[in-house]
């Protein structure tokens, strides 16, 4: 066998991460390359790992409430709901409606930042420079919100288990009601830059595929299972917090690729904005905590509770052993799950593409590794 | 934990294919679950994929009773589309037995494995790559089993590689 020269080696290892600006945090892929096509992509993870779950084993109910704020941290009230839910089931309380109405609201706002911010960076990857300005702007409108009414404005703390800690702050429905007529106009300026663009087109239709098949074998919830068709939402299919009371559509694509994922979030950003129209309009009055003790013990049990978290199915598995702190506690994330199926998705294509599969599964890192 | 029994056409299929495999059927907080001899699992989450519609898999976890003789209860969180049905199913097994793979059935069974072994170093055969995920690949221990105290962690693994005392 003569040496192998340059001329032979047409398989190549590539290294991409951790400390990558397009993998959104300590993400490492390790790529194997056949000239300029993906042959199969490796994600290494762990690098933000922080036991999480072993935390929640350590610490009460209530106290480990902030720590979940800390996993997707751009959806930071919607970990806190999913937890607060799972707790209030193990309890078998509910919280009040009037506490239901602004989860909704808090939670719908909180959905819409999370695209944006996901809208912003993926533009960004693939060379659109323009939207990330924009949408930083609105997002700033919802966290001001956020500020007025809890203080904090990433790592909110919004929720607790039972209801809220906070009433609603002088002005809330003005505000969220002033936000969302200026928002609509505003998705419509987005789309204006790219929906149409030929480069985005370009760059996105075709490229990281998964069907509505793949995405079920995988696990992948979210916007990526509805862009390949599957009419799927945990606030329809399970509603929760009241969801069932509010008109919206479940916005769906047919082909899975990342063109349709874009739409479908563009989409679910103007759902939002509906359900959050709905939801101010008509806050009931009343309580905003059920009854639930200074000591949270739920009784002897466990139990899987979800929600339709900005990235797909966020899953809490709580087990109690009838004391104030979880025996077991699970989280299971969308983000996580969703990764798994970047290998499936970048094979075949492109080492340019991968940028743009990895933004578009929408990952955070710190819910990925916990 | 107070259950109720669980009975409808799914459990009567499940009796007759798999009969005593599968010791319980229950009802918490209107949750069903289903609880199974582990060389049972997955033959019965194949059953429920095919005949069932059970396509999505959830979850797969673990939880720890270190006083128990079968001191691993592996939680596998099944979804049918079709359905619009969520279901449990568990089993019992003591350190050291391996569990088979459900990456067969589920390719998303893969990294929710290996998430289980690291964290709790229950192994699963007839599958590949079954290594560390979250931690290091040296990393000594497993983190989430209950006798792994989170003030004893590894922290040669920590001084070696990051040259700092963990500050625990």
């Amino acid at each position: 066998m003569p040496e192998a020269t340059f001329l032979d080696a047409n398989e190549l290892v590539l290294n991409m991460g951790p400390q990558h600006p397009s993998t959104h945090g300590v993400l490492r892929v390790v790529l194997k390359l056949d000239g300029e096509k993906i042959l199969g992509a490796e994600c290494v993870i762990g690098y933000l790992h922080r036991g999480v779950e072993k935390i929640g084993e350590n610490r009460t109910y209530q106290m480990f409430a902030p720590y979940v704020d800390r996993m997707d941290y751009v959806a930071a009230v919607s970990n806190a709901l999913g937890y607060c839910l799972a707790v209030e089931k193990l309890l078998g309380v509910e919280a009040p409606p009037r506490a239901q109405a602004v989860r909704v609201i808090l939670t719908e706002l909180n959905r819409i930042a999370s695209h944006l911010l996901w809208l912003g960076t993926h533009a960004l990857d693939i060379g659109a420079i323009t939207p990330l300005f924009y949408v930083m702007r609105e997002r700033e409108d919802i966290l001001n919100i956020y500020e007025k009414y809890c203080g904090a404005r990433l790592t909110t703390h919004a929720f607790r288990i039972g209801g809220l800690q906070y009433e609603v702050y002088e002005g809330m429905e003005r505000d969220v009601k002033a936000f969302c007529k200026k928002f609509l106009p505003r998705v419509d300026e987005y789309e204006e830059l790219l929906t149409e663009n030929r480069i985005w087109k370009d760059r996105l239709i075709n490229v990281g595929i998964l069907n509505a098949e793949d995405c079920k074998a995988y696990g992948v919830t979210g916007p990526l299972l509805r862009a390949a068709g599957v009419k799927w939402d945990i606030r329809k299919a399970h509603p929760y917090s009241g969801y069932e009371k509010y008109d919206f559509e479940i916005p769906t694509r047919e082909n899975g690729d990342t063109y349709d994922r874009y739409i479908v979030r563009i989409q679910e950003m103007r759902q939002s904005v509906r359900i959050i129209e709905q939801a101010v309009e008509g806050i009931p009055e009343g309580p905003i905590m059920a009854k639930v003790g200074k000591v949270i013990k739920p009784p002897v049990g466990e139990a899987y509770v979800s929600i339709e978290a900005p990235k797909g199915e966020l899953g809490y598995f709580i087990v109690s052993d009838g004391s104030t702190q979880p025996y077991r506690l699970r989280v299971r994330p969308p983000s996580f799950v969703n990764l798994q199926a970047l290998d499936k998705m970048s094979r075949g294509s492109l080492v340019a593409d991968i940028v743009a599969i990895i933004g578009t599964i929408d990952i955070v890192l710190g819910e990925v590794d916990r | 934990m107070e259950t109720e029994p669980w009975e409808d056409e799914l459990t009567r299929a499940l009796k007759s294919q798999f009969g005593d495999q599968i010791s319980e059927f229950s009802i918490y907080r209107e949750q069903k679950f289903l609880v199974a001899h582990p060389d049972a699992v997955v033959p019965i989450l194949e059953h429920l994929k095919l005949e069932a519609g059970f396509d999505y898999l959830v979850d797969v976890t673990a939880v720890d009773y270190p006083k128990k003789e079968e001191r691993f209860e592996v939680v596998y969180i099944l979804y049918s589309f079709e359905r619009r049905q969520r279901i449990r199913i568990k089993t019992r097994i003591r350190d050291g037995q391996e569990l088979q793979s459900a990456v067969s059935v589920y390719p998303g069974a893969n990294w929710l494995e290996r998430e289980v072994y690291d964290m709790f170093g229950i192994r699963f055969s007839g599958r590949p790559d079954l290594r560390r995920i979250l931690l290091p690949d040296e990393w000594e221990g497993h983190p989430l089993r209950k006798d792994s105290s989170i003030l004893k962690m590894d922290q040669k693994w920590v001084q070696e590689n990051l040259g700092i005392d963990s500050g625990q």
